[in-house]
């Protein structure tokens, strides 16, 4: 371990809550969002338990209604939004680019606060009274039916969209202007690209939910008729905008967890990413399509025919270049030199995971599909293979995969591969059963449900059990592994990045002298200082001879 | 009978086959894709196990053929989804011109139905097998869905709008149908019975149950004396507002020199957007009954109104559109 590091730079409560070091406030955020995965994990955990039997095992309709809204919106806007940018973006931008920091360090404090304000609000939004309006906070509902505590859960997401915005700008800053010398926009690390494209959703998608949430709390408060029909509005308009954002949000979620996976695969396959420009540019067609495909939610409110062709058109096309990620990463693999490491079966697993998820969304997408799978659990089943076997396996990977960095110090390898197992397995059953009852016609949000549906559900609750352990493990072995595990070293994979130049931890400065970048991404061949292969490696050929 | 485990809802509907039939084209393809990738993986995975520890892998930075292929490729497929999936929504938004039509009603947290006879019912819907049926809906609080499983259909109930859906029952039985839009408190109990009749069997239903008192034209026609809509609107067209008989379905020609077709979203407006279009001819001088009526009411008016249908169409004072010759 080296002497000094950013941990233990300085001490005190203060040096951390006024800390401007992007690794200290990523460890801020790592701390806060895992506080909100737990908070949303008890939400999961109650309902399970509650659709074990038709008539609900737990729970009244109002709490059970309340249950599943809060879930949503402690995961969605306080968990899987903000968790891999503002955790390992923030940690890890500036070290893969050779930066000394984020360009604007106290704005980048300034989000965590304004997260941290967001999320009170929403905590006493849960705490006084709950909320029952499902995450989608649909009007009328939201705006006059409701009776629980709309308001400050309006209020709290209103403020953290500002974190979001924020964090966006300072990526987009960041990785323009503070490359270290050598260090092209095509050499840069995927995880970079990835991000890039999820700063621009950010920065303008956010500002519309928060504008939408802000009306619906006003028709709340002072009655100003946005979107009731009796005061003149119309529902319809906030789910377009509504959706506008929470559309794109959906790759805010899932972008980063596919750059965490296009660091892990050339990782631990030991050679270039296949179709490196490939996979950048469709992060990009991704951010731009996304935009374009909101309406896709709205095929059964009875918008234009016309509407729902365009919508349900620019929905496939967005589909494109997920796939073409799917296959780069899949040739990659090709002639490999792979090793069977926690990181690599996570990113695997991501693989597989959202090769369902995204198919599934083919089926959704299709009008005529459409009118009867809507609002079922198949759309459920759909969402949660994104973000969840998406996003969160992602995020869980690029722990694995970046904590000797974070930490200095190595997680124990057995354990560790074994809980990756019970994730994959427990999330499959889980959530696959979800996709037949759906297609059965069970509609999402039931807290009661004709018996024919009880089997399927109790394979879910049966498979949410063995999720739950494979999440609890790896926070086990890797709160022990910070004083125990072993001492990682600057590069123990090794791989490629610049990132993995420095030493684990790295210094407050990042690197002790500015990097310069001579070699291309992803590039094991030309890098003597890795200690690999010796042996003459094969020429490389033009084309993969497959 | 179902099996113990059944994988997909019972077909009850002119739609179940060919939802299912699309279901089984993506699914077919889409498991294709499935297993090549996660068959590829998993081999490759043995395959290209490290062997030595400083082993790296075969330098390969990609191929420009493979990429065009893995996109032009599923972009075809997925075009394939688009088309076939578009033709069976295209015909589900536009109901064919013989149908039954049934109004229903939702609230929070119960489904009101009413028979074209008048006859209410409470979460329950009765239908005659094989004809086309059309549902034209409207709600009086929250959003909600219509959903039959076994029709596989489905559509939003939104305050403000009338929505309209149509299927055409196959199979006599009783099939579920639930609320999919999340409303509130007891969403999950918002539900109820469609019983698919034979047709014989639905006329004597419908003539068995006492819907005399209760039918919505004699309702409306007392709803357009008491609210005085017939001060104005006088049937021979010597009124300050245009005559209603034999509007609906027609043309109406407005102030602007466009034509709408007066259906029940029309009449609905009009009710409570007076305002919003203006007949050829006439002032906007009707006040709005938003807020005035429920949708029950609105339901009545709109049912006498179309009664109105087969009146005679007095040569002058109707806002009927002159025929264009087309026909």
């Amino acid at each position: 371990m080296p002497r000094e590091d950013y941990l233990n730079a300085t001490y005190g409560i203060r040096s951390w809550l006024l800390t401007t070091d992007h690794k200290r406030i990523a460890l801020l955020w790592l701390g806060s969002v895992t506080f909100f995965f737990f908070i949303g994990g008890i939400f999961a955990t109650m309902i399970r338990i509650h659709l074990l039997t038709p008539t609900g095992a737990l729970v009244t309709p109002e709490t059970y209604n309340k249950l599943f809204t809060m879930h949503g919106v402690a995961m969605i806007f306080f968990f899987l939004i903000p968790s891999i940018p503002a955790v390992l973006g923030n940690f890890l931008i500036p070290l893969m680019i050779g930066a000394k920091d984020l360009a604007f360090p106290k704005i980048n404090l300034l989000s965590w606060y304004i997260y941290m304000i967001g999320g009170c609000f929403v905590l006493y939004s849960f705490g006084t009274g709950g909320l029952d309006t499902g995450w989608t906070f649909y009007t009328p509902l939201s705006s006059i039916y409701s009776n629980s505590a709309v308001t400050p859960a309006v209020i709290g997401i209103f403020i953290n969209g500002f974190s979001s915005i924020l964090t966006g700008l300072n990526f987009i800053v960041t990785i323009h202007t503070m490359r270290a010398p050598g260090m092209t926009w095509f050499r840069l690390p995927l995880f970079v690209w990835a991000h890039y494209a999820t700063s621009l959703v950010m920065i303008l998608g956010t500002p519309v939910v928060a504008i939408t949430l802000l009306l619906a709390g006003l028709e709340r408060m002072f009655h100003l008729g946005f979107f009731n029909p009796a005061l003149g509005g119309d529902p319809i308009l906030f789910q377009h905008l509504f959706w506008f954002y929470s559309h794109p949000a959906v790759y805010i979620m899932v972008l980063p967890a596919m750059g965490v996976v296009s660091e892990i695969i050339p990782t631990f396959a030991r050679k270039p990413i296949f179709g490196y420009s490939f996979i950048a540019g469709s992060s990009i067609a991704i951010a731009v399509i996304g935009f374009l495909v909101w309406a896709h939610h709205m095929f059964v409110t009875g918008e234009s025919t016309y509407a729902a062709l365009t919508f349900s058109f620019l929905s496939y096309l967005v589909a494109i270049p997920s796939a073409v990620k799917v296959f780069n990463w899949t040739s990659t693999l090709y002639k490999g030199s792979i090793s069977w490491d926690t990181p690599m079966l996570y990113a695997l697993g991501f693989i597989g995971l959202f090769v369902i998820g995204g198919l599934t969304g083919l089926f959704l997408a299709c009008l005529g599909l459409d009118i009867h799978i809507h609002d079922t659990y198949f759309v459920v089943a759909h969402f949660h293979y994104i973000m969840v076997g998406g996003a969160v396996m992602g995020y869980v990977g690029g722990i694995h995969f970046w904590w000797p960095k974070i930490t200095g110090r190595l997680y124990p390898e057995a354990l560790s591969r074994a809980a990756a197992v019970t994730l994959f397995v427990g999330f499959n059953l889980t959530f696959f059963p979800q996709f037949i009852l759906g297609y059965l016609g069970m509609p999402r949000r039931y807290n009661t449900y004709p018996p024919e549906f009880q089997v399927l559900n109790v394979l879910s609750t049966a498979g949410a059990s063995i999720l739950a352990l494979g999440y609890l493990l790896p926070m086990a072995y890797l709160t022990w592994s910070m004083r125990y595990g072993k001492v990682a070293g600057k590069n123990p994979w090794p791989a490629t990045g610049l990132e993995w130049t420095t030493d684990s931890p790295p210094p407050t400065e990042n690197f002790h002298v500015t990097p310069e970048v001579t070699w291309e991404p992803y590039d094991y061949l030309n890098r003597p200082d890795l200690g690999l292969t010796a042996g003459a490696p094969l020429p490389a050929p033009a084309h993969g001879d497959d | 009978m179902q099996s113990q485990l059944p994988i997909y809802p019972e077909q009850a509907s002119n739609f179940a086959p060919q939802v299912d039939a699309l279901m089984v084209f993506i699914t077919v393809i889409c498991l294709f894709f499935a297993v090549a990738i996660t068959a590829a993986i998993v081999f490759f995975f043995f395959k290209f196990h490290r062997k030595k520890p400083a082993d790296v892998g075969v330098p390969i930075e990609g191929d420009s053929r493979l990429e065009a292929a893995w996109m032009i490729i599923p972009l075809f497929l997925a075009m394939a989804m688009f088309g076939w999936g578009a033709v069976v929504y295209v015909d589900y938004r536009h109901a064919p011109q013989d149908t039954l039509d049934v109004y229903v009603i939702g609230k929070q947290w119960m489904w009101k139905v009413q028979q074209p006879n008048g006859l209410k019912e409470i979460n329950e819907l009765h239908v005659p097998v094989g004809r086309n049926i059309r549902l034209i809906m409207a709600s009086e609080d929250v959003i909600h869905d219509f959903f039959v499983p076994a029709f596989r259909v489905k559509m939003d109930v939104v305050p403000g709008h009338y929505n309209t859906m149509w299927f055409r029952p196959t199979r006599p039985g009783r099939y579920h149908f639930f609320c999919s839009q999340y409303c509130g408190t007891n969403h999950a109990i918002m539900g109820g019975w469609v019983t698919v009749m034979e047709p014989s069997d639905y006329a004597a239903w419908l003539s068995g149950s006492s819907g005399g008192t209760a039918n919505p034209v004699v309702a409306g026609e007392k709803l357009f004396a008491e609210k005085a809509c017939i001060t104005c609107h006088v049937a021979d067209g010597t009124g300050r507002a245009p005559s209603l008989n034999g509007m609906y379905g027609a043309q109406v020609l407005l102030a602007d020199g466009s034509t709408v077709t007066a259906d029940e979203a029309y009449i609905r407006e009009s009710i409570l957007q007076p305002n919003a279009k203006i007949v050829a001819g006439y002032q906007p001088l009707m006040p709005t009954f938003q807020g005035q009526l429920t949708e029950e009411q609105i339901l009545a008016l709109t049912t006498y109104i179309k009664s109105l249908q087969s009146q005679p169409v007095p040569p002058k004072g109707s806002g009927i559109a002159p025929p264009t010759g087309k026909k």
